[in-house]
């Protein structure tokens, strides 16, 4: 623009001292010779929430601003007159799952908040419609993933599955080459193996007691 | 009006002889009012409007002073910085529809800077909304992403303690905006329910106490820190945890740099500070932030403003990070040290813990060195156009030290955060996460009407940003507010000018505007007072004649267009390189 002196003193940036240090993009410090990154995991998280209009579309809403990568979302109610249980499949590194876990831990509405273990029992439901051209083999499939069916026409067949992801998707797969015209999953839901609690919260009787446990970061 | 003002007479003379008078619950609207008087809310700032009708009638005859803005926006700033300069939340009204939208983007600007407020909306009857009725917009729908939680009414027995509850929820923890929405039949539906205190909801009930294994893991990694850096962000001052974190640091000397939000939380002018750190801060607090081995960061949520890129920000520090919020815990920069709790009570429990001070006599030299080596002097010859940085400096001189600065947003903001000299907290009112052109002046309403009478408050604001919410001007005369405007007027938006010279070759579209108003004369127009200043002699006086006037004044100062702000840090760039000309950007 112009000639005038602008600007301030010192030295310029290539004559000052700078660190080799880096950090990764989820900013932990990292040996720059190892560049490194936690790679993305599924992991199921359940929340208790309050059964108030608008919950859903919060947690939902909060997931995609903050670009977290929800697979399927489930909800329905507790024991707990009140109280609904929302299940996440999500898929993030774990810097992403614990913000997950956070961020959701700050809505009004939610109660608690965890994620589940690997060995959590975990399920989910799927209608699936068929063209009927080849029933016997259809109820076979059927009857091999231990499915039902629910309806069965001269044109299709209409079965239900139930199960965990693996078996719904083999179950899927074998059935594609009947020709599947609709399907509907609901996404998984989950709670913990034995008697170990899924999160606190749902206990009945003790409905006027919510807890939020402290989710300490190490 | 005669009877508006019998009944504001009967109101004061009342209020001066014994506590406030609660306003009789007869209604869901009586019920609002009276939650808001349990919770001690003295102010409010709104406009008026069809569905908010019942919600102001019940005002009438509270004690509440109601302050009359020009625009919903003005609305939700004047309580947004009311809110930061008083430190309980400020409160905003507005009516459905347009009265409501028009308050997002100050409802956004509280959330991005975790300012406490509540705002009401009016809605239309509960059995119209959805149908799209006149002036119906999904106003919680509408907020949800930008409140803390939003609510709405559905009955006039439980608003006021929902009221309460949103008021409480508002101040809970880390700060923010709340909201309910009332819609006309909760507002005007009988009840005598009273509402209790204003209580905030279980499930946000925040940790205050940080837990011992964290506080003690945390004090080690300071002992042995040999370039130790604090990071005071808003959360100190947030928090009123401001003489505990300067003892902190005092104590072992360990040497400050701030925030934007956290100015004030550590005195400008000592030795220990390096004043703020990130993209226009001091070139020695940047030096400091990237050179520290152990930073201690205090109530921030290190965003990109802060960090520049995140794989230079502090390369080689351990970081200890001490917030109220733990979802800001490791966010965007990995804590190895985190402390969760309430920012007071960390620093003392961390203080408790540590067995002796870090040795860090050879880093505060080298952090003393880079003071010298990059101070933040400017040119300033008497042949050239006026220099913001002396108008910023002029103004600092002439006002006490407990003045309370507001802002707009720009290139005036940044200048004023660098060249005036901050001593304490909430005296420095400006928006930073979400940065509003506009918020200066009605902040300027809203910290003047919380602020003490002998207090001074100042505007300091760009003309485009001064432009944008020029209309607040009338309802400072209209209150008779004694506060001093500075128009810091270079005819550009100036930060979009100067990044077109630095990245886009000079090619100023859309950044300059060739005309401006006389801002002097529109100021007389308003009812004001009015200044121009195009010299360095004329800034003295026109400073002197504008403070000493009892109620708002404009002075314009026609500053160099060219001016730019420095040091300056590209965006992802390292906080090391900042720029201290455009040539080596």
């Amino acid at each position: 623009m112009s000639d005038k002196q602008t600007g301030l003193q010192g030295p310029r940036p290539e004559e000052r001292p700078h660190p080799d240090g880096r950090r990764n993009a989820q900013g932990i410090r990292i040996d720059p010779k190892a560049e490194s990154e936690h790679e993305p995991r599924r992991t199921v998280l359940s929340a208790i929430v309050e059964d108030e209009p608008g919950v859903l579309s919060r947690v939902a809403g909060l997931a995609a601003r903050r670009q977290f990568n929800i697979e399927s979302l489930t909800v329905g109610p507790t024991t707990v007159e009140g109280h609904s249980r929302i299940t996440m499949v999500v898929e993030e590194p774990d810097p992403g799952i614990d913000q997950i876990e956070k961020q959701l831990a700050k809505l009004k509405p939610v109660i608690s908040i965890g994620e589940l273990d690997d060995d959590a029992i975990r399920a989910e439901l799927v209608l699936l419609k068929v063209r009927g051209e080849d029933p016997d083999k259809v109820h076979a499939i059927t009857e091999m993933y231990g499915g039902t069916t629910l309806d069965a026409g001269t044109d299709t067949i209409t079965v239900q599955l139930t199960g965990d992801e693996r078996k719904i998707d083999d179950a899927v797969d074998a059935f594609r080459r009947f020709g599947i015209i609709e399907i509907a999953r609901t996404g998984q839901t989950a709670l913990a193996h034995g008697a170990k609690k899924t999160v606190p919260g749902e206990e009945p009787g003790t409905s006027g007691e919510p807890t939020k446990p402290t989710t300490n970061t190490q | 009006m005669s009877e508006r003002t019998a009944a504001t007479t009967d109101s004061d003379a009342s209020s001066t002889d014994d506590e406030p008078k609660r306003t009789e619950v007869t209604s869901g609207a009586t019920a609002v009012i009276r939650a808001l008087e349990n919770a001690g809310v003295e102010t409010a700032f709104g406009v008026q409007g069809g569905a908010i009708m019942p919600i102001y009638d019940a005002l009438y005859h509270s004690d509440i002073r109601h302050v009359t803005m020009a625009h919903e926006q003005g609305a939700a700033h004047a309580a947004d910085a009311y809110g930061v300069v008083r430190g309980d939340p400020g409160v905003c009204l507005a009516t459905s529809g347009p009265g409501a939208t028009n308050l997002v983007t100050g409802i956004a600007d509280a959330n991005m800077d975790s300012d406490a407020m509540l705002a009401l909306t009016g809605q239309v009857p509960s059995d119209m909304v959805g149908s799209d009725a006149f002036q119906e917009t999904d106003t919680t729908g509408v907020t949800a992403p930008i409140t803390k939680h939003n609510y709405f009414a559905s009955s006039p027995d439980t608003v006021g303690d929902t009221v309460g509850e949103a008021f409480a929820l508002a101040a809970e923890g880390r700060p923010g905006p709340t909201l309910v929405d009332l819609p006309k039949d909760t507002s005007l539906g009988e009840t005598d329910r009273e509402p209790g205190p204003a209580r905030a909801p279980e499930t946000s009930r925040a940790r205050t106490d940080p837990d011992d294994a964290q506080v003690e893991a945390a004090a080690r990694a300071i002992e042995q820190a040999e370039k130790p850096l604090l990071l005071f962000g808003g959360g100190v001052i947030k928090a009123d945890a401001t003489d505990v974190a300067r003892k902190f640091a005092t104590e072992h000397q360990i040497p400050v740099v701030t925030t934007m939000p956290g100015i004030g939380s550590m005195p400008e002018d000592d030795e220990l500070c390096l004043s703020w750190a990130g993209m226009h801060g001091t070139g020695y607090a940047n030096m400091a932030i990237t050179h520290t081995d152990c930073l201690i960061a205090i109530g921030t949520r290190f965003d990109d403003r802060l960090t520049g890129g995140i794989d230079t920000f502090a390369p080689e520090a351990e970081v200890v990070h001490v917030d109220i919020d733990p979802a800001e815990i490791s966010k965007n920069i990995h804590a190895d040290y985190p402390v969760v709790g309430d920012a007071g009570t960390a620093i003392e429990k961390i203080d408790s813990e540590m067995e002796h001070s870090p040795d860090a006599r050879e880093w505060r030299e080298q952090c003393l060195t880079w003071k010298d080596e990059y101070p933040m002097d400017y040119a300033a010859p008497d042949d050239e156009p006026l220099k913001p940085q002396f108008v910023v400096e002029a103004l600092d001189e002439a006002t006490p030290d407990e003045t309370i600065v507001t802002s707009g947003v720009g290139q005036h903001q940044m200048w004023a955060a660098q060249y005036w000299t901050f001593r304490d907290p909430r005296r420095w009112v400006s928006s930073h996460g979400l940065g509003t052109m506009g918020y200066g002046l009605p902040a300027a309403i809203g910290a003047r009407l919380a602020a003490d009478d002998d207090e001074t408050v100042v505007c300091i604001d760009g003309d485009a940003s001064f432009l944008m919410t020029i209309q607040e001007l009338s309802v400072a005369v209209r209150e008779d507010l004694d506060i001093t405007i500075a128009i810091l007027n270079n005819q550009y938006i100036g930060m979009v000018r100067q990044w077109q010279d630095a990245f886009f070759e000079g090619r100023h579209m859309a950044a300059g505007y060739e005309w401006c108003p006389q801002f002097d004369k529109l100021a007389e127009a308003f009812g004001a007072r009015g200044w121009t200043v195009d010299s360095y002699e004329e800034v003295p006086d026109a400073i002197e004649e504008a403070l000493a006037y009892d109620g708002p004044s404009v002075i314009d100062f026609h500053v160099d267009p060219s001016e730019n702000v420095y040091p300056m840090v590209s965006s992802g760039a390292p906080n090391g390189k900042f720029a201290l000309s455009e040539d080596q950007l």
